[in-house]
């Protein structure tokens, strides 16, 4: 199986352990990525808030580098907010053959064209379901049977289009969690939004969903995620969150695919953890002592 | 049978919400939106209530409200939207328009994303390093103060790698997607 891979803007920086813990578990499980050659921004949530034209144009540039590069490799996507953008030209230009002219009009100007033929993955979507909890599963080194895990999805990789999961009520991160012995931290907040950008223009708002978020997930040991935004946004605003609400909700926040490499036994190099802005004191003590 | 012919919203020429009516027009005012969106305890006016307005036509109601900005694009009033109506697109088509009118009181919002786009254009991808920058810039005559709330976040990214101070408004990249802006704003100028 082989997939090609667009990491998109955040990857390259403030995901870069995302990057690094995708291409290490890859690795691990006999999967060769190709990075989409010369690949640019997807507009994240900026484009289409400025010009409906431009929010199908730039993902559909990465499109057409990919249908140039394979005619059969599915595109590989760990950034919630990138597969949205690209997922949405793919359906849309299906739907309004108008969509796909104006595109093309667009993307003449670097000499591409897009005919809308390479299919858009979400990372989640390929680990749950073309490698699957039992493969994952032979490759687990370490028991987390002593941890407890809220899978978070947020939004962008369930909503508005239900390629993979259920869109309100996920469920295909608990046989990945469940492979590495830890337990599926109960609740209903999987799904919930964690105010995306607003963090950065409108804090109030963005700490209030958050801090519902944190609350919730109290008695687990950490929250897997697999989008950057959310990522960010619930590992990087724990102390204001502390200031504001009087409470103390610290909370390890790590990327899915971390979690998986940790329970492979790879090293700190390899899941890429240093980089984590929130992992706690108990969890690494537990992560020392291991029931095996 | 006699059925009755469907009636078509009358729009003027120069109705810069036309388009965004029609694509709510079926509205049946049932506050699904509302009620699952996760930013109403925030909104000044609900989501149920913008659509009426936006069907009325009250433009300047819609814009003096901070309902659209509060959207964070969570789709669960699309996935939910008994009448499969597109509404989350229909908040960033609202946002287009505050955007381009350069509406004072939606800066905040509006230059965040244009800053972002900005960059894009000049290098293929983000530079978060310029495009921060060039936002402070961008909204250094309504808040000066605007850096110091960014700035513990920007030194602890820099602390953990995470953040690439590549030399901020440098030159156009190779990789800039110049062309491509000036086409599509080519293409949008002559709707």
């Amino acid at each position: 199986m082989n997939y090609l891979y667009y990491p998109g803007c955040s990857l390259e920086g403030t995901a870069r352990e995302y990057n690094i813990s995708t291409r290490s578990f890859m690795k691990a499980a006999g999967i060769k990525l190709t990075e989409l050659e010369e690949w640019t921004c997807c507009g994240a949530s900026a484009a289409a808030s400025v010009s409906p034209l431009l929010s199908s144009a730039l993902p559909a540039i990465n499109l057409a580098v990919a249908e140039s590069m394979s005619q059969t490799e599915n595109l590989l996507i760990p950034c919630s907010a990138c597969y949205l953008n690209l997922k949405n030209v793919e359906e849309k230009a299906r739907k309004e053959p108008g969509l796909l002219k104006r595109i093309n009009k667009v993307l003449a100007e670097k000499n591409l064209n897009f005919k809308n033929r390479t299919k858009v993955r979400h990372l989640l979507d390929v680990m749950a379901h073309d490698i699957g909890a039992e493969k994952v599963k032979n490759l687990i080194k370490k028991d987390f049977s002593h941890l407890t895990i809220a899978p978070y999805y947020g939004c962008q990789c369930l909503r508005p289009y239900p390629v993979f999961d259920d869109p309100e009520e996920p469920v295909s991160m608990e046989p990945l969690i469940k492979a590495t012995g830890a337990l599926v931290h109960s609740w209903n907040m999987g799904g919930k939004c964690c105010g995306a950008s607003h963090m950065n223009t409108k804090i109030d708002v963005g700490l209030e969903l958050v801090y519902g978020i944190l609350k919730a997930a109290r008695g687990a040991d950490a929250i897997v995620t697999v989008c950057p935004m959310c990522q960010m946004n619930l590992e990087a605003y724990q102390d204001k969150i502390e200031l504001k609400y009087k409470e103390n909700l610290n909370m390890t926040i790590l990327y899915l695919p971390q979690l998986l490499c940790l329970a492979m036994g790879m090293s700190e190099d390899e899941s890429g953890i240093e980089s984590n802005m929130a992992v706690t004191k108990t969890f690494k003590e537990k992560m020392k002592k291991l029931p095996k | 049978m006699n059925r009755l012919q469907p009636v078509r919203i009358d729009h003027t020429v120069s109705d810069t919400l036309a388009e965004i009516k029609d694509k709510v027009c079926a509205c049946i005012q049932c506050g699904t939106c509302t009620g699952s969106c996760p930013n109403a305890f925030a909104m000044d006016i609900t989501p149920r209530h913008l659509w009426r307005m936006l069907l009325m036509g009250q433009k300047d109601e819609i814009f003096t409200s901070r309902t659209f900005v509060l959207c964070s694009s969570c789709y669960y009033c699309t996935l939910r939207c008994p009448r499969g109506l597109p509404l989350t697109e229909a908040m960033s088509d609202l946002k287009q328009i505050a955007a381009k009118e350069d509406m004072i009181p939606h800066r905040p919002s509006t230059r965040f994303y244009k800053c972002f786009m900005d960059s894009v254009r000049r290098h293929g991808r983000v530079r978060e390093a310029e495009f921060i920058s060039t936002y402070f810039l961008s909204m250094s005559a309504t808040d000066p103060l605007l850096p110091l709330k960014y700035a513990s976040m920007g030194i602890r990214l820099l602390q953990k790698r995470k953040l690439a101070l590549k030399n901020p408004l440098q030159k156009m990249s190779e990789r800039s997607l110049d062309v491509v802006f000036k086409k599509v704003e080519e293409m949008e100028n002559q709707i």
